[in-house]
């Protein structure tokens, strides 16, 4: 074999190889770039809100809601995020149903958080389709962004439940 | 107040199954070693080699029958674990059949050809990753043998101990045999040892992360938790001083810090546990002869080289990465035999060096490295803390086992009895890693499988009243 075809292999195959992993590169850049970054929607809304006791009753808390502009209105939320604490990423589909969070292994989230109640809180549409968190007796209490929960609140979209260390929005 | 407190949420975009990527690379991963396998018949005998066909398919074969195991058994898995390791596997194969052709290592008395033993510990290999997909559905299931694993792992160590099983080859007891085969069991031990940790320091990881005094900028952890750390680092020991083997109790107690660390946080198990490791190999190696030699190998090769065997094959092989350069050889083109035995198994990087040059070392540093870097991301990305740590576990293993033999081999820390995970010759190295890689696959499956809707529950109409 002429020592030219032997040089061309050798290079031939370094650059074979070196391909190969920059094509490896390649398919790891998704998780670089490939990933969309959502800002926690609803900060006003939340803040301009009252306290929570006095919009207790179901019907008619959408209107007041609102801070600003008919978000709510044009759709109800469709999924319920966690975005803090160590079940971060998880989305669970709003269907319906009711969403209990604790850390007994029945959850519908099951919080590996050492400041939540085995039966936290659950989560629950009325009948007029707006979703109300209810805090179940827990020791340390569920949060509706800053104030503590005595009664069902109606949940705003965007607005974060808090639990110990984790935080849960619903979004659309 | 809370607008201060800026978050965001991180998704991905896209369908996380990512099964023809896959393939593809899987193809490729499968071509490279065919064209080196008809590079290296063309530069040593002239010809296109005629075992390439069946070689060529018997690898193709086997990335095949795994991909669609993955393929129907865990959809999301990661796209690139799979294709690395067959990579590596194909490269292990062609480099150990060169050397197969060396006429010099032919001529010794131990020589047999080990390609085809090679191809058929990497067909057992994918058997065992095929049966760690179908019979491992949860990772999750591994937790309740967390004590298990540890008799287990601790068997395994002391196994090569137990006279008329153990073989006692070139100083290092770390082999057994059985049946005739001679068995590896540290490699199998690594995955029992993650199961055990993974399943310890989830349940121990807040006393020792928590409960500890500050000294002199350093977390001490109490003394009561300071048992579990000594008894691993004690029994670390041993294996060094029966064994004479520094690489197994290396990984071993590496492995421990490693996993201790990222369960707690805490930087001071790591000054502890590299403090305690250089104590164990500075007064081991003051009276062990086996590991004192190694030492002594490693500080001046050049220095003993006419003397001693171990200062020989250290010289030979840096003189294999000397000569490769940048580019190296080529393939089939060195002589990096001359290392003589164990050029195939522990050495095989030496090859690689000489032939391949810089260029072709720093590419399957990048291969490993990615290997690791999948198992990392994995581990991130799994929503368990069992599943964190076991993937976290394994990756370190096999990365401790990477930085061992390839910091030997090049002169780096002193030279330990390992093998390189998947290039090297031995049926118990190939078996084992093909099982971790099927672990991680099976792992990260879960992490990156999109979170199922809950079944709505009727019965929450009537026993869950909604009172306005």
């Amino acid at each position: 074999m002429s020592e030219l075809t032997l040089t061309v292999m050798r290079l031939g195959f370094l650059a074979l190889l070196w391909l190969f992993v920059i094509v490896a590169v390649q398919v790891i850049r998704s998780d670089l770039f490939g990933t969309r970054v959502t800002q926690r929607a609803g900060r006003r809304n939340t803040e301009a809100r009252q306290a929570p006791d006095r919009q207790s009753s179901g019907q008619g808390a959408p209107p007041r809601q609102q801070g600003g502009g008919g978000r709510q209105r044009r759709g109800a939320p469709t999924k319920l995020v966690v975005s803090e604490g160590t079940l971060t990423g998880t989305t669970v589909a709003l269907q319906g149903q009711t969403i209990s969070l604790g850390r007994a292994h029945d959850s519908t989230i099951v919080l590996d958080d050492d400041y939540a109640s085995s039966r936290h809180a659950r989560i629950y549409p009325d009948r007029d389709g707006q979703w109300i968190v209810e805090d179940l007796g827990s020791t340390n209490g569920t949060y509706l962004d800053r104030t503590r929960l005595t009664t069902p609140t109606p949940v705003p979209l965007g607005a974060p439940i808090r639990i110990g260390k984790t935080v849960i929005e619903l979004r659309k | 107040m809370s607008s201060s407190t800026h978050t965001s949420t991180i998704g991905a975009i896209g369908a996380p199954s990512r099964r023809n990527t896959e393939l593809a690379l899987l193809v490729f991963a499968v071509l490279i070693p065919i064209f080196a396998y008809a590079n290296v018949g063309l530069a040593i005998n002239d010809e296109v080699p005629t075992g390439m066909l069946g070689y060529g398919l018997g690898l193709g074969l086997l990335a095949g029958v795994a991909h669609l195991i993955v393929r129907r058994f865990a959809p999301y898995a990661d796209p690139l674990l799979l294709p690395l390791a067959t990579l590596l596997n194909g490269l292990g194969i062609v480099l150990i059949w060169r050397l197969d052709q060396s006429e010099r290592l032919q001529q010794a008395s131990t020589f047999t050809a080990g390609a085809p033993n090679q191809l058929m510990y990497s067909a057992l290999g994918i058997a065992l990753f095929v049966g760690v997909l179908l019979l491992l559905k949860d990772h999750r299931v591994l937790q309740r043998y967390t004590y298990i694993s540890m008799v287990a792992a601790l068997v395994l160590l002391l196994l090569p101990l137990v006279p008329g099983l153990g073989r006692n080859v070139f100083g290092a007891k770390i082999w057994i045999s059985v049946a005739g085969f001679s068995i590896q069991p540290g490699e199998f031990a690594k995955i029992a040892l993650a199961v055990f940790f993974s399943g310890y320091l989830m349940v121990k990881r807040d006393a020792l992360a928590l409960a500890s005094r500050r000294f002199m900028g350093l977390y001490l952890p109490r003394g009561r938790d300071l048992g579990p750390i000594i008894t691993i680092w004690a029994v670390s020991l041993l294996i060094l001083i029966f064994e004479t083997d520094l690489g197994t109790s290396l990984l071993f107690f590496g492995l421990f810090v490693i996993m201790l660390y990222v369960a707690t946080e805490r930087t001071s198990w790591i000054i502890i546990g590299l403090g305690m490791s250089v104590a164990g190999a500075v007064g081991v190696a003051s009276f062990s002869s086996h590991v004192e030699a190694r030492v002594n190998a490693w500080l001046d090769p050049f220095g003993c080289y006419a003397d001693s065997g171990a200062c020989e094959q250290i010289g030979q092989s840096i003189m294999a990465f000397g000569s490769g350069g940048v580019l190296g050889t080529g393939w089939g083109q060195g002589n990096s035999d001359l290392i003589g035995f164990a050029a195939n198994s522990d050495f095989i990087f030496s090859t690689v060096g000489e032939e391949l040059g810089l260029a072709g070392v720093m590419a399957f540093l990048l291969i490993y490295g990615l290997i690791i870097e999948r198992g990392v991301r994995t581990s991130l990305a799994a929503r368990d803390p069992f599943g964190k740590l076991f993937a976290i576990g394994l990756t370190g293993a096999f990365a401790l086992q990477i930085f061992i033999v390839a910091g030997g081999v090049m002169g780096l820390i002193p030279l330990t009895g390992m093998t390189m995970p998947f290039l090297a010759y031995g049926g118990s190295s190939v078996i084992a890693n093909w099982a971790l890689i099927g672990i991680l696959i099976r792992i990260s499956d879960t992490a990156r499988r999109p979170a199922p809707s809950p079944a709505p529950s009727p019965d929450a109409e009537m026993t869950q009243v909604v009172r306005p």
